[in-house]
């Protein structure tokens, strides 16, 4: 079983032998409504901790996503291209956007668990 | 006080009003402007009624020389409006209504913007157009910040046979940004391929031509397109609709996205606008359009209707992220181009393209049996074409002025060792008797 | 409705062209045509009177219905502007470019002049550019020259960015984003403006402009709007106005009085022109002595004789902003409605604007949440978070609205205010009309506690319902080939 984590802004990282997949939690899918488009980042792009990863629009809305860890992006979920609707019916799993092989698993330390990050979710 | 001025209230109707928000006076209300911001009144007129209003505008009007013939063209042309157009946009449920927001009661603007897209999509080969931009010369500049956004590259290669105010606005639009245009001299009135071929290369995000070009020249760009794409670029290329009726379609050269003025589509030309930009791309390119954008969909009970949609690409989503920043377009000049592409209809369109090149093919012939006059081009040309005389156009077409002929726009302005150089336009409107007496009196000026 | 084309019969024309009295031309090479003619509708005029008279049906606009969209100033527009326009329909605008020109075009050209002195009159400017032809394109055009005023002082590449308050219309970052400035946003206060303290940390010498609305989306005046002002200057920043709410404030305030370096007035709210579905609007610049030389040309002056002139070539200027002299049509509109409302008329106009929003306001508070609860100017902001307890929304209160034929208010503008309702009744309409607005307003408030079904099903009385608006975006069907 990976482990999870969560940042500020919503996005979730699960790790596994180095590699993380990243995703939006579902309480970021569900504000945003239903889900129109992600626009998913390039493969082999590195990216820094909290840079712009890749983003998503609803009907209403905009948002970027951030990157929850530094790394290389080694994998998308092109599924997402014509089904953007996988990220509504299972944000943690199914819709996940991207695989990054993580720079530095010591960032880690500035996410959330998911008990901190439902305890954070209380607070909003 | 002499009337209302649109402004209804009794004085016992203001003071419930008041009373109701609890202050003495109406200039209590503005008390949160500082008193030292205050302004001093105001030094315009007094004001007067409708009667004194519509005279003094009929008297500005008729400052204006009235009833010139006009062989002029460069962007704005002097087309047939049939009369539906004016009473169908000029139905107070059309254009008094605003930005269709709130879709249920707004579904008369959205189906005709669904129309007028479908007309633009069909018209130029391509698979998804807006709802509308300004004019001609912006379309272009937003048609080239598309291709520098999905491209993420920074220079802009533009022929100078493209319209002289477009690549002006263009050049306005971009002076602030890191992007560099590279402008390629015409030869004989057309595209310069050799020397096109010379700068165009990897860095660069589009090419920007036009067809008819400024000379009235005709072109195929399908080789350009190639050439572009092999390099990563897109090709952008300004049309004037009406030719589209007969021409090859940008879709069909394989032009990325098209662009031009819709005035020549039943607006009037009242002095350089309100017209219309059109933008139509491919559709791969429908995320980074500029512009509202209305879709097909359906409501709870299955049925058929329309809303603005990909709105999250707006200036009202994605603020500075948005891929432009247009909001008011030219909604109500779309509609009268929807009506007018209806009215003169599919037939009629190839009909009247052919019939602007016909009249403009026979000035062509008589002028350039006047003595001294030659054609420029080689090329074929569509309803505009360009004549060399044998002395500067500048002075011809000034003297002209004064006989009520618009003779045509000398290229003096706008290119080096063309001073005598001068575009002639002909619409369906102009008659043979017209043109002969402009031939006439153009080969008396020459002789003079 | 079917689409028009869904009505074309093969071969069927709507228009018979002027006869050819001239020879045919010999055909043009293959190479150079389209292969098929475009797939256009085919209908008789008659069938396409039908057909958008019938569409202009399923419209609401304001000669049918109360539209009291926030930030929009949905006014009424006088019909004299209509035929006044049609004045000018004839006349082409290249002849004005052709050498000796401008002297067949005085009544066009002077009209521009005239406007853009009328307009610097009531703003408080120098001088005016007609050119732009909406308020965002004026709005780029007036960070456009405010990048020409930094370049010319040899400061282009210091000054990176532009400021805006949160609470700005969308436009204002987006046009200071094209125009190629970094954006620095400035959180708004409980006291419904920008947090001035916030504001002075943002300021720094590399801002290049500040760009407000004032009264502001909130519909808010600024009283420390000259402070700001200062402030800005101190940096060698200058100061943007957004004239979209000067119905407001007009002959109460001329923006260049309180430091206001360069504004765009949107001709299609504050002067009476026709809103046309979403355009044409028009969006003159006014900008400060200092800003005159990088105005975009051709310039129309005045010259020694009285006879206007066009101005071609100037070094400073940043050039063309549109093909010719702007939307002239809409100009012409907007200069009728000033000389005949005159310097009395807009005052009034702008105070019962300002009347009208706060009876709105007043007679509203009970039932709706006011967020920033004070005088307002020309419009007012709601937010349905009372509503929401039931779980009735903005947007289902505006689709009640519809029902009761009400074109509904903004909604979910501003952003920073939650569930907002932003209502805008402008100065032309009358106190019969807002109180039988308000009655609804009310009776949509107590319906949210007693039947909140009723308006989530809204509307009913609509040709469609609501509408699946993730449908259209996913399946982006967003136009009909043939």
């Amino acid at each position: 079983m990976a482990e999870i984590y969560f940042s500020k802004e919503h996005e979730w990282v699960k790790v596994k032998e180095g590699i993380g997949a990243v995703g939006i939690s579902e309480h970021a899918a569900h504000e945003l409504g239903d889900i129109t488009f992600v626009e998913l980042p390039a493969m082999g792009k590195t990216v820094k901790q909290f840079d712009i990863l890749a983003a998503i629009e609803s009907v209403k809305a905009a948002s970027d996503i951030y990157a929850p860890v530094s790394g290389k992006v080694i994998k998308v979920n092109e599924a997402l291209d014509t089904a953007p609707e996988i990220v509504n019916e299972s944000a943690e799993d199914a819709g996940w956007m991207a695989w990054i092989e993580i720079a530095d698993e010591a960032e880690l330390k500035n996410l959330m668990t998911k008990e901190q990050y439902d305890a954070y979710l209380k607070t909003l | 006080m002499n009337d209302s001025h649109y402004c209804p209230h009794t004085p016992e109707e203001i003071s419930e009003m008041l009373a109701a928000i609890g202050v003495s006076s109406v200039e209590e209300l503005f008390a949160p402007i500082p008193a030292e911001l205050r302004a001093k009144p105001l030094t315009i007129p007094a004001g007067m009624s409708e009667f004194e209003t519509f005279a003094r505008m009929q008297a500005i009007a008729g400052e204006n020389t009235q009833g010139m013939t006009n062989y002029i063209g460069g962007g704005f042309y002097d087309h047939i409006i049939p009369s539906a157009i004016d009473h169908l946009s000029g139905r107070a449920e059309f254009y008094t209504a605003y930005t269709p927001y709130q879709p249920e009661c707004s579904q008369g603007t959205l189906q005709a913007l669904f129309e007028y897209q479908t007309a633009i999509c069909r018209l130029t080969g391509l698979g998804v157009s807006n709802a509308s931009l300004y004019d001609g010369g912006t379309a272009c500049a937003e048609a080239a910040m598309m291709a520098l956004r999905v491209t993420g590259r920074n220079k802009i290669v533009v022929d100078a046979s493209v319209n002289p105010f477009s690549r002006q606005v263009l050049k306005t639009y971009l002076f602030n940004l890191d992007v560099e245009i590279v402008e390629i001299a015409p030869v004989n009135g057309a595209l310069d391929r050799a020397g096109l071929a010379a700068v165009l290369d990897e860095t660069v995000a589009a090419l920007l031509v036009q067809n008819p070009n400024f000379f009235g020249t005709i072109d195929d760009f399908t080789d350009l397109a190639q050439q572009v794409h092999t390099l990563g670029g897109l090709l952008i290329a300004s049309v004037y609709p009406v030719s589209l009726g007969i021409l090859k379609s940008p879709g069909e050269m394989g032009v990325d996205i098209a662009v031009g003025d819709g005035q020549s589509l039943g607006n009037p030309l009242s002095f350089g606008g309100p017209s219309f930009g059109f933008i139509a791309a491919k559709k791969s390119l429908i995320r980074n359009m500029p512009g509202r954008i209305v879709g097909e969909t359906v409501d709870r009970n299955g049925k058929r209707g329309f809303v603005l949609t990909l709105q999250a690409r707006e200036q009202h989503i994605k603020r500075h992220k948005a891929t432009s920043n247009i909001c008011s377009n030219q909604g109500l000049c779309a509609l009268r181009g929807l009506i007018f592409l209806s009215l003169v209809g599919k037939q009629g369109l190839a009909d009247m393209a052919v019939l602007n090149r016909d009249k403009a093919e026979y000035a062509k012939a008589r002028l350039a049996a006047i003595p001294g006059v030659k054609v420029l081009q080689s090329a074929p040309t569509f309803n505009e074409f360009t004549i060399s005389l044998p002395k500067p156009a500048a002075a011809l077409v000034e003297g002209m002025l004064k006989e009520g002929i618009t003779a045509g726009v000398p290229l003096c302005d706008f290119y080096e060792g063309l001073e005598n150089a001068l575009v002639v336009t002909v619409t369906e409107k102009r008659s043979k008797k017209e043109i002969d007496h402009f031939a006439t009196l153009l080969e008396a000026a020459l002789c003079n | 409705m079917q689409l028009i084309y869904e009505k074309s019969i093969p071969g069927r024309r709507g228009v018979k062209l002027p006869a050819s009295d001239v020879p045919s031309a010999a055909a043009l090479p293959a190479h150079l045509l389209r292969a098929e003619t475009a797939g256009l509708a085919e209908v008789s005029e008659l069938d396409l009177v039908r057909h958008f008279t019938n569409l202009s049906r399923r419209n609401f606009s304001v000669d049918t219905n109360f539209y009291p969209l926030g930030s929009c100033t949905m006014k009424y527009n006088a019909k004299v502007l209509e035929n006044s326009a049609a004045l000018f329909a004839p006349f082409h605008p290249m002849t004005a470019l052709l050498p000796g020109g401008e002297e067949f075009c005085q009544g066009t050209l002077g009209m521009l002049h005239d406007l853009g002195l009328l307009l610097a009159d009531i703003t408080g400017m120098d001088e005016v550019t007609t050119q732009p032809l909406a308020g965002a394109h004026g709005e780029m055009t007036g960070i456009l020259l405010v990048a020409a005023y930094h370049a010319a002082r040899g400061n282009k590449a210091k000054k990176k960015y532009v400021v805006v308050p949160d609470s700005s219309h969308g436009t204002n970052p987006a046009s200071a984003a094209i125009a190629g400035y970094e954006i620095i946003t400035v959180p708004t206060a409980p006291y419904g403006d920008m947090d001035l303290e916030l504001f002075k940390k943002a300021m720094t010498d590399e801002v290049a402009a500040v760009m407000m609305t004032c009264p502001n989306t909130l519909g808010l005046f600024n009283p420390h709007i000259k402070e700001i002002s200062d402030i800005a200057h101190s940096h060698d920043a200058l100061m943007y106005y957004d004239g979209a709410n000067l119905n407001a404030i007009m002959g109460k305030v001329k923006p260049g009085d309180v430091g206001f370096d360069v504004i765009h007035v949107n001709l299609h709210k504050t002067f009476g022109t026709p809103h046309g579905g979403g355009g044409p609007g028009s969006g003159p610049v006014g900008v400060k002595k200092a800003l005159i030389p990088f105005l975009p040309q051709p310039r129309i002056i005045k010259d020694g004789q009285g006879l206007f002139q066009l101005e071609s070539k100037r070094p400073g200027s940043i050039g063309r902003t549109a093909n010719f002299f702007g939307n002239f049509g809409v100009m012409a509109k907007a200069y009728a409605y000033i000389i005949m409302l005159g310097r009395e008329g807009l005052v009034r106009a702008s105070e019962q604007a300002v009347l009208n929003a706060n009876y709105i306001k007043e007679r509203l508070k009970p039932y709706y949440d006011l967020p920033y609860d004070m005088t307002c100017m020309h419009e007012c902001v709601f937010s349905a978070s009372k509503q929401l307890a039931h779980g009735v929304h903005a947007i289902d209160i505006a689709k009640f609205l519809i029902d009761r034929g009400y074109h509904p208010p903004t909604v979910y503008f501003p952003m920073i205010v939650k569930e907002a309702i932003m209502i805008e009744p402008t100065e032309t309409e009358s106190k019969g009309t807002m109180d039988a607005f308000i009655e609804v307003m009310i009776e949509a408030a107590q319906m949210a506690e007693t039947n909140p079904q009723a308006l989530h099903d809204a509307p009913l009385t609509m040709p469609i319902s609501r509408l699946d608006e993730t449908k259209a975006a996913r399946e982006q069907n967003v136009c009909c080939m043939a």
